[in-house]
């Protein structure tokens, strides 16, 4: 039954009316990107959620590892300073 | 529910202490409600487990669209048409959520398609009963969606993350089938007699298959006790079966029809509703492809899937010829 032509599948990102931006909600099938499109606004945005649709192919992602995630992420996690509560502020100091 | 039975591969529940290192290190994550993310390791078993489980529930979905898209054609009007269609064409979207919640795991849709219309795999018993009459889509929407909130709220918070954010959506939108549903039943019930009895005839047969979608008793299930340790069921048969009762009958009150069950009454000390035996060996026979109507669902969904083969591959061929006429005139 299968004929090995199975669509490409396609990551699709919505951006919502907020302002906001594109946020990944799922993926599809689709022969190319405008179909990947047309085939989104029909699977994900049937109750208006959406302003903009950005779409791409899965194969053409590219991720982060799990088995590296600490590492990768190491840098980050002795740097305290980089956030505002790592200074103590006097009360009497205000906007700040 | 959706995924009745869904086998886990394992005869009983491991001990603790029986699991490997990786096997206890993925239970604690998941203790610590840790979402589990596809390309995070997982026991082999979880994986397959949870193929399973989403593809069934995908099927079922898909399915589901059957028995009410017999009424699309003679809905009792316009507005009633429309709704329809929205409430069919979710049901098309909430499959296609879970098909690719399931291939994130490594499985292809068309693998998914193929091992349904082979046999391999179940979709819900509850699609397996004719629609008789329009009633019927009111009990649909109001029990059988209602049933299937019932458990796929909880599934929100399952350890599997894009299982859990395809439920998300489905939850958003579930709600509107069920109260469509409920809302041509008021309107049947506050019409004529034959209106009323219509609904009536429509309760009595819809009740009980109802209450088998939750799946077979707690006691029975050996694969439950290892879904609810690996967080991919979060409340068991029974329990939500009770839940789904006592918030039905109250309704059932309200448009003032009677549940097909001489057993059903209130008992004040549980605090729920006693209802009588469900008959499992109807079940069964109906997972087993002995159910009134197994053989057409099966034979339209086959039937839809080879007679759209050549939009399939035209599309496919069209996209190819545009993407090189594109690349010569670059």
């Amino acid at each position: 039954m299968s004929t090995g032509t199975e669509w490409p599948l396609w990551e699709v990102f919505i951006r919502s009316q907020h302002g906001l931006a594109h946020k990944h909600v799922g993926s599809l099938h689709a022969p190319d990107a405008a179909m990947a499109i047309r085939n989104a606004r029909d699977v994900y945005t049937r109750r208006n959620e959406g302003v903009s649709i950005w779409v791409a192919r899965s194969a053409d992602l590219h991720a982060s590892s799990p088995d590296e995630r600490d590492a990768l992420f190491d840098p980050a996690g002795d740097k305290v300073y980089r956030h505002p509560t790592f200074f103590p502020m006097p009360d009497e100091v205000k906007h700040l | 529910m959706y995924a009745q039975m869904v086998d886990t591969g394992q005869s009983r529940l491991a001990g603790l202490a029986e699991l490997s290192p990786e096997e206890r290190a993925f239970q604690s994550r998941i203790d610590a409600d840790v979402k589990i993310e596809p390309r995070d390791d997982m026991p082999e078993a979880y994986r397959r487990t949870l193929i399973r489980q989403i593809q069934q529930h995908a099927h079922s979905e898909v399915v589901g669209m059957l028995p009410e898209g017999n009424w699309i054609t003679r809905a009792p009007s316009l507005q009633r048409k429309a709704t329809l269609m929205a409430k069919v064409q979710d049901e098309a979207g909430h499959g296609l959520y879970l098909y690719c919640a399931a291939e994130t795991l490594g499985v292809s849709r068309d693998r998914m398609i193929e091992d349904l219309h082979a046999g391999k795999v179940r979709y819900s018993s509850i699609f397996n009963y004719p629609t008789l009459t329009w009633a019927d889509i009111g009990t649909i929407g109001w029990l059988v969606d209602g049933a299937a909130i019932m458990n796929q709220i909880p599934l929100c918070r399952c350890s599997f993350g894009p299982y859990a954010r395809a439920m998300i959506r489905v939850c958003k939108e579930e709600s509107f089938h069920q109260r469509q549903g409920f809302d041509i039943l008021m309107t049947l019930c506050r019409g004529t007699a034959a209106q009323k009895a219509m609904a009536q005839d429509a309760l009595d047969r819809w009740w009980w298959p109802s209450l088998m979608m939750f799946g077979p008793p707690d006691a029975e299930s050996v694969h439950s006790a290892q879904s609810a340790r690996w967080k991919i069921k979060l409340l068991s048969n029974d329990e939500l079966r009770q839940r789904f009762v006592d918030q039905t009958v109250p309704q059932a009150d309200y448009l003032g029809l009677t549940m097909p069950d001489p057993e059903l009454r209130w008992n004040d000390a549980r605090g729920h509703y006693d209802f009588g035996e469900i008959d499992w060996q109807e079940f069964h026979e109906v997972l087993k492809g002995h159910g009134p109507c197994n053989h057409d669902r099966m034979a339209t969904r086959i039937k839809a899937w080879e007679d759209g083969a050549w939009v399939r591959e035209a599309a496919l061929a069209h996209a190819a010829k545009r993407a090189a006429r594109q690349r010569e005139a670059a």
